[in-house]
């Protein structure tokens, strides 16, 4: 299935999601490459991945310093052309600081890291990353990090809900998702979004982590599932 | 000269020792050489008082690769792709009692350079935390918490960034830790057999280069420092304790590792306690050669540092690598690449001198072995201390009565499920990165963590156990227990248990009662060690962990690797479906002693440590591990501190079912309940797998006793339940939901 999909995984100094994506896409027939984050072309590519970590030491603030890496210049030009691109966690980070998404990271609510698995409502499935779910499906993915706190202003907000942009939200198991679920604090319980073309997803949760049945669920694989079906059906390129 | 300057003193020797080392000079040493010896014959580098009774650890097997002396052991974990396991423990103690977040981040960084070090890729971490009571009077509460949150923050921050994952643990909260805490990192790599490597300077002429940081004024005589005892003047001792910086080491361990896969690089060592003088003379020692180092070479962080100062600093990850001269250039190049400094700073001789040079002066010539094999080996005088005998006897009228006097037991399970040591360490575990790796298949929580690994169906069962109490009540039984307890709960993972690692924190060795402790605790390891064919490969010895005069609880942690053929064999402790038979496995007995319940309702630890029986534990260790294999329990869990009713009530709470519970043995309520006798578990067991199951329990010659179902929501209580009988006797009922709040809740609370 995954066969003909060419994916790169972005290696930030201090990546450590690198080789897990890798073997995620792995599982699902899709071979993927690294990118070394001072190489300036990622050539013949349909998904770029930036993984989960902590870049440069997330010193400063989070993927502050990963988004001037050389490589940053031409994932924005990808994401211009309609390469999906997918960043996971300090991913997600790195997106919001280089603007290819809006909005921005903060530390989490209780100023602790938290490493759990959460539930998360699917809110919008016509995306190349959530096709392979149902409308409202509540998922369980693990998450781990120190800064998932995602705020944006009112204006924005309003907008990313208008514009069906928020693709996750924090919820509890049984979907319902009270004002104030997120672990984290993040405004609208946002776990995920999508830019405005629907080509580029951030989320803090990993996906990657819960692909195969061992590691305690497969919730995670529709992500990739979706990325596949979406490159068959030719959409790709918008 | 020496009659009048006590020099020795200044570098932590004794008047003796420093007799020896100019009768081995043949000359006076110069200070420069008198720090090296200093630090190298303090207790942290030479092990000079424990030595002569580590000799008594088995340290042989044919799963063991490398047995102690490199910088960790290595067991095989799969024959036909020769992977192994390095692993090792180590203690951070002081400098997490004067700086936590630092002190504990800093010890999960050293650990994890002696892994990849063997050529290592670190897979997991394991943490073991002791620290005084959560709530003992204000300002002394305040400590305590302020330790327990930055040793816990440390040891997330330093993890979670580098994407190693923290897969396991224990948690303990007494009064003798309230001065002196206990921070002991374990961590675990996977390594081909034929891939390993070795902190040996071999090759005359082959080069000698330092990579990593640069080198500053932290930490300077840590290793001394950890030789001595804590008191209220410490905070001075600050400048003593290193920063850790988990960016520069996940860079170091890539370029590392970058290097050793290309075969670039001929020895490595991490630079550890006592800074490039341990790692040099170590290196040298080993391979039976000398080295040399030029100071003026060094990159260096700040200026205007002495020579003493540059050999015993303490900066964090640092490596230093012995290469072939023609392949320094290709190192370089891979530093580069990661940004790291690679300098080349010295060269193997053949002369078996440890040589400082600044240019071309020399500063401090001494045979490395000297410094690395000559250290006295001390037998300190013991004698059994006084507490000893009057302990063993107690009073346990408070716990025996409890059910009558205080309205029935279902009080004490529920304070108990409540106490922070037996509650759930969710909010520590939490703060911990767990599934990074994609590798960890049973995460904390359960008796033992377990991996999967990567080229075959195996796993690997890891976990880190001591209950000091006993160790202190009993030393040469509790050292026993300790080991047991690591192989009973890797075994009920369903793991063969393989060897382990220790780290052995005890008080000042100096005092002859403390000592004792000592050798009882190492006899006690050593019987159990042998008896489960689970060999020791390395560990750590912490002494002086005293506050004030008064020594901490002896505290033998075990760190324990075990086995699974196939990883999806793996068990955990929650109970898994309603219906299910639950069962005992092993046999209660009157045993009251060293109890937590005890110690919860009176402050006293006292009485008789339960009894092991070496030859029964081994079996249900077999049986565990072959139940596991042939896919016959839904749930097994260790039965330990808190006795059974707790040992129940945490399967119950973790599976989310309730339990109705029936059983007559021929014990007390009290012990029955809340007795801690050893070699035990409580498994579950789906009916259709009963008869198959009890006939492998009389296979291992093991006695089991059916103690009820588990249930769902009960019709007419409305949720579901909790309920134990002994004899039709309704003992403990209460609503599941409840005790799952008092057992989940219970360290948060104790937090506010």
């Amino acid at each position: 299935m995954g066969k003909n999909m060419r994916a790169a995984v972005v290696v930030f100094p201090d990546s450590n999601g690198d080789r897990d994506a890798k073997r995620a896409l792995g599982t699902l027939g899709i071979g993927a490459r690294f990118v070394w984050h001072k190489e300036s072309s990622i050539e013949d590519v349909d998904l770029i991945v930036l993984p989960g970590g902590f870049s440069f030491g997330d010193y400063l603030r989070t993927g502050a310093i990963a988004r001037y890496s050389p490589v940053m210049r031409e994932v924005v030009r990808q994401a211009g052309r309609g390469t999906r691109i997918l960043g996971i966690c300090n991913g997600f980070q790195i997106l919001t600081e280089a603007g290819l998404l809006p909005g921005v990271l903060l530390r989490n609510r209780d100023l602790l890291f938290l490493g759990r698995d959460v539930w998360l409502r699917v809110e919008n499935n016509a995306t190349p990353f959530t096709n392979a779910y149902a409308k409202g499906q509540v998922i369980r993915l693990p998450i781990a990090h120190g800064d998932g706190n995602y705020f944006i202003d009112d204006e924005g907000y309003k907008r990313l809900e208008g514009e069906g942009r928020i693709v996750l939200r924090y919820c509890l198991p049984d979907g319902m998702a009270p004002n104030g679920v997120a672990p984290n604090g993040a405004k609208g319980d946002i776990a995920g979004i999508v830019g405005e073309k629907g080509n580029v997803l951030g989320l803090m949760p990993h996906p990657e982590r819960m692909t195969e049945p061992i590691l305690g669920g497969c919730d995670g694989r529709g992500i990739f599932d979706s990325l596949i079906a979406d490159l068959l059906s030719g959409a790709a390129g918008c | 000269m020496t009659e009048t300057g006590n020099v020795w003193r200044e570098h932590g020797l004794t008047e003796e020792e420093y007799g020896k080392i100019r009768a081995l000079m043949g000359r006076e040493p110069n200070y420069l050489e008198l720090s090296l010896f200093g630090v190298m014959w303090s207790e942290h580098c030479s092990y000079k008082n424990s030595k002569a009774q580590l000799r008594k650890f088995p340290v042989t097997g044919p799963q063991v690769v490398q047995g102690p002396g490199e910088n960790a052991g290595v067991v095989r974990l799969d024959e036909s792709i020769k992977l192994c396991a390095a692993f090792k423990m180590e203690s951070h103690n002081h400098p997490s009692a004067i700086e936590p977040y630092q002190g504990a981040a800093t010890g999960v960084g050293g650990i994890i350079r002696d892994i990849f070090a063997m050529g290592a890729r670190p897979v997991a971490s394991l943490d073991s935390l002791r620290f005084g009571e959560l709530r003992f009077g204000e300002a002394g509460a305040q400590r305590v918490k302020s330790l327990f949150g930055g040793v816990v923050a440390g040891v997330g921050g330093y993890g979670n960034c580098i994407g190693i994952p923290t897969v396991g643990g224990e948690t303990v909260f007494h009064p003798s830790y309230r001065g002196n805490p206990l921070v002991n990192a374990m961590c675990v790599g996977l390594v081909d057999e034929d891939k390993i490597f070795k902190g040996q300077a071999s090759g005359t002429g082959n080069v000698v280069m330092v990579v990593g940081a640069r080198t500053g004024r932290d930490g300077i005589k840590g290793a001394s420092f950890a030789s001595e005892e804590l008191s209220d003047s410490d905070p001075d001792k600050r400048p003593n304790v290193q920063v850790g910086d988990p960016f520069m080491e996940k860079l170091l361990l890539e370029a590392s590792l970058e290097v050793l896969e290309k075969g670039l690089v001929v020895g490595l060592q991490d630079l550890g306690a006592a800074g490039l003088t341990s790692s040099g003379a170590e290196m040298a020692g080993r391979a039976g050669n000398g080295l040399y180092i030029d100071l003026d070479r060094i990159p260096m962080r700040e200026s205007g540092m002495e020579p003493w100062e540059i050999m015993l600093s303490e900066s964090q990850e640092r490596m230093l690598m012995v290469v072939e001269p023609p392949k320094t250039g290709a190192v370089r190049a891979v530093f580069e690449k990661w940004d790291l400094a690679a300098a080349e700073i010295g060269e193997v001789t053949s002369d078996g001198l440890f040589t400082i040079r600044k240019g071309a002066d020399v500063l401090a010539s001494v045979p490395a072995e000297f410094l690395t094999g000559m250290a006295p080996v001390n037998v300190r005088p013991y004698a059994e201390p006084a507490y000893f005998q009057a302990l063993q006897k107690a009073d346990f009228s408070a716990l025996e009565n409890y059910g009558k006097d205080r309205g029935g037991w279902t009080g004490l399970l529920k304070k108990l499920l409540a106490s922070p040591n037996i509650a759930s360490k969710r909010w520590v575990y939490e703060q911990y990165d767990s599934t990074v790796g994609t590798n960890t298949v049973v995460r904390p929580g359960s008796d033992a963590a377990v991996l999967r690994l990567p080229g075959t169906r195996k796993g690997m069962a890891l976990s880190v156990d001591c209950n000091s109490r006993y160790v202190y009540l009993n030393p040469r039984r509790g050292g026993a227990i300790a080991v047991a307890e690591a192989a009973r709960n890797v075994a009920a993972s369903g793991a063969k248990p393989l060897a382990i690692t220790n780290c052995l924190n005890f008080g000042n060795p100096e005092k002859p009662e403390v000592y004792w402790q000592f050798v009882q605790a190492t006899d006690g390891m050593a019987e159990a060690c042998g008896a489960f064919s689970t060999p020791v490969t390395g560990g750590n010895v912490s002494f002086y962990n005293e506050y004030d005069g008064r020594a901490i609880y002896p505290t033998p942690t075990i760190g324990m690797v075990g086995v699974l053929d196939d990883a999806e064999d793996r068990v955990t402790s929650a109970f898994k479906a309603e219906g299910d038979l639950v069962v005992l496995v092993g046999e209660t007995l009157e045993e009251l002693g060293a109890s937590e319940a005890h110690f919860l309702l009176t402050g006293r630890d006292e009485g008789e440590v339960p009894v092991l029986d070496f030859e029964r534990e081994k079996r249900l260790h077999s049986f565990l591990a072959e139940a596991a294999k042939r896919r016959l329990l839904a749930s097994a869990h260790d039965c330990s501190e808190g006795g059974l009713s707790v040992a129940l009530a945490e399967s119950a709470i973790q599976g989310n079912l309730g339990a109705a519970l029936d059983w007559t043995d021929g014990v007390s309520p009290a012990a029955a309940l809340f007795g801690e006798s050893q070699s035990r578990a409580v498994v579950s067991v789906s009916p259709d797998k009963w008869e198959e199951t009890k006939a492998l329990l009389e296979k291992h010659g093991l006695p089991c006793t059916p103690l009820g179902r588990t249930e769902g929501i009960k019709k007419n209580f409305g949720e579901k339940k909790f309920s134990v009988r002994l004899g039709g006797e309704l003992l403990i009922e209460c609503a599941l939901d409840e005790l799952a709040r008092l057992w989940n809740g219970a360290i948060e609370e104790a937090l506010k």
